[in-house]
């Protein structure tokens, strides 16, 4: 069930999306406890980000909504606990290590140089570049994420000082040219890009008081509704670049674990299925691929990668 | 009004909660705050609310009977409810609020209830004269200046208590008594210590800054343990407590960084 990806090696397909569960650093280790294949940290901001006032989230049997906003410590908060998870990592046996995704996030060009260079110095397998939340825009008030050109001034930036450790791009599903964006991005430097971020903006209102229920009004949307329009996101950037994706939106189960590698992602990310199945959602979903891989005699994993696509 | 500082607010509904669990209650445009419920059957739930922040003063100004709030939950997992046992409660403040509704679910069920409440003066103390009033609910009072009940710390109570109860012939020996405490971490951290020497079992309930209440943001969780306090708390047995780094030292706000209690 092993997965290379930008030669880190993943013990299972499986990596916790970023900014859930990625406050403290023993949360991420208790996730890895609970199955994970990879984890990856909260977005890190330079200096101390509050995020939006509550509520910031809502979720229903077809979708989860929210507007967390990034609250974030600032990077010497950062390296405080994913140091803590990288030293309990280095002391477990090797084929239990599960690689650490450092994910950064920045306002602007001059401060993804800063951040990168801070999250470098902390270390973790990879590095991910959030260029697709709504809350960080360039100099248009766009997110980087919606122009290809501004997507790849921030791969470069941060490529330049990320040293040695390999670069992910986090992409917004929100556009109409996912692959030329990815082809930007790949151009640019990234070893790899994570597809995608959550869809929207959506609103939620509560029709007992006529209020928006988000305090932001507007958030990201995620769960199981969104699926199919993240495995066409997917399919879409694998068809448009040659280097590996990390696939995410709506995995619930085994099988769509699955579904998002035949569309050809070589990881996938889960983020609100811990929402749907708890933070047991990991192990629940390794032993689905298991299961799926003996009933379909699969031995090695990453050979479905693009499956559906080659065809 | 229970006191100058606090009022408990009753809303109508079978929201279904059990002693301990929370619900987030939201004022639109302002924001949204966990709140443990103080009791709840299958017509009404009480929320018993300080005014010491911005969004709690807001509420106490500007929420009027008859308005609307939002509440979702319960969330957390809440204390045991025992049948037919001998129990001490332990309330530090606004601890009185939860516990209070376990006295009342312990007592439906049989079971005999010491319940201490500990505050720094007695315009502080909450629901001392409803407690006083329960059948098969013996109210112990401390306060730290004295100005009711004894003076000094409510733990000093509770020890008095496991020892008392391990010398007595009633039929209920120590070995079948059973602790649960809310209130500020450095007492519910006194009271296991308190209790692991009497070798008596404790459930403490765990305050941290919680978010989504649903064990996704991650913002409520523990050093140490690395679980979210939302969904693997907020009660927990005296045994896991333990295993939280940090703990009765410090906590995490808004954005995860640390803060000394």
């Amino acid at each position: 069930m092993t997965i290379n990806f930008c030669g880190v090696t993943f013990p299972n397909p499986t990596v916790l999306a970023s900014g859930i569960l990625g406050v403290v650093g023993d949360s991420l280790k208790n996730v890895v406890i609970n199955g994970a294949g990879g984890v990856t940290s909260k977005s890190v901001w330079l200096t101390r980000h509050d995020g939006h006032p509550g509520p910031v989230m809502m979720g229903t049997q077809n979708f989860y909504i929210n507007a967390v906003g990034l609250p974030d410590g600032g990077i010497e908060k950062a390296r405080e606990e994913l140091k803590k998870y990288m030293e309990w990592n280095e002391s477990q046996p090797e084929e239990k290590q599960v690689p650490l995704i450092g994910n950064i996030v920045a306002g602007s060009i001059k401060d993804f140089a800063e951040i990168a260079k801070g999250m470098r110095q902390i270390g973790p397998d990879i590095i991910e570049v959030n260029i697709s939340c709504p809350n960080v825009e360039d100099e248009f008030g766009r997110p980087f994420a919606h122009c290809a050109i501004s997507a790849g001034a921030a791969t470069e930036i941060v490529k330049k000082n990320a040293g040695k450790i390999p670069v992910i791009v986090k992409l917004s599903p929100n556009v109409g040219n996912i692959g030329e964006i990815a082809k930007a991005c790949e151009a640019s430097g990234a070893e790899g890009l994570t597809v995608a971020n959550t869809f929207g903006p959506g609103m939620v209102i509560d029709i007992d008081t006529a209020e928006p229920i988000l305090a932001n009004k507007v958030g990201g949307v995620s769960g199981p509704g969104i699926k199919p329009l993240a495995v066409k996101k997917v399919w879409d950037t694998a068809s448009a670049v040659k280097i590996p994706i990390i696939g995410m939106g709506g995995v619930m189960t085994g099988r769509d674990v699955i579904e998002f590698m035949m569309a050809g992602a070589s990881l996938v990310g889960i983020g609100a299925g811990v929402y749907y199945r708890g933070v047991e959602v990991f192990s629940s979903v390794v032993a689905e691929i298991e299961e799926w891989m003996v009933e379909n005699k699969v031995a090695n994993l990453q050979n479905i990668v693009g499956k559906a696509l080659k065809k | 009004m229970e006191n100058p500082m606090v009022k408990t607010y009753i809303f109508k509904g079978n929201l279904g909660a059990k002693p301990g669990q929370f619900v987030n209650v939201w004022m639109p445009r302002v924001d949204e705050k966990p709140f443990s419920v103080a009791y709840c059957d299958d017509k009404e739930f009480w929320l018993t609310i300080a005014a010491v922040g911005p969004f709690t003063k807001k509420l106490h100004k500007d929420f009027v009977k008859g308005s609307k709030l939002g509440v979702r939950g319960p969330y957390g997992n809440g204390y045991t409810v025992l049948k037919n046992k001998h129990i001490v409660l332990l309330a530090g403040g606004y601890g009185a609020a939860p516990l209070y509704f376990l006295a009342h679910e312990s007592v439906k069920n049989g079971c005999k209830v010491e319940f201490i409440v500990g505050a720094k003066n007695k315009d502080l103390l909450l629901y001392t004269e409803m407690i006083s009033k329960m059948e098969n609910v013996s109210l112990h009072i401390a306060t730290d200046d004295g100005s009711v009940g004894m003076k000094g710390y409510n733990t000093l109570i509770l020890e008095k208590l496991l020892a008392e109860q391990n010398g007595s012939s009633d039929g209920h020996g120590i070995a079948e008594l059973f602790v649960a405490t809310c209130g500020p971490e450095v007492m519910m951290k006194s009271a296991m210590d308190i209790c692991e020497k009497a070798d008596v079992p404790i459930e403490v309930s765990i305050e941290r800054y919680m978010k989504c209440g649903t064990g996704v943001c991650g913002n409520c969780c523990v050093d140490g343990l690395g679980v979210p306090v939302c969904k693997k708390g907020p009660v927990m047995r005296g045994e896991m407590a333990r295993k939280i780094s940090g703990l009765a030292k410090w906590h995490r706000d808004n954005v995860g960084l640390k803060i000394n209690w």
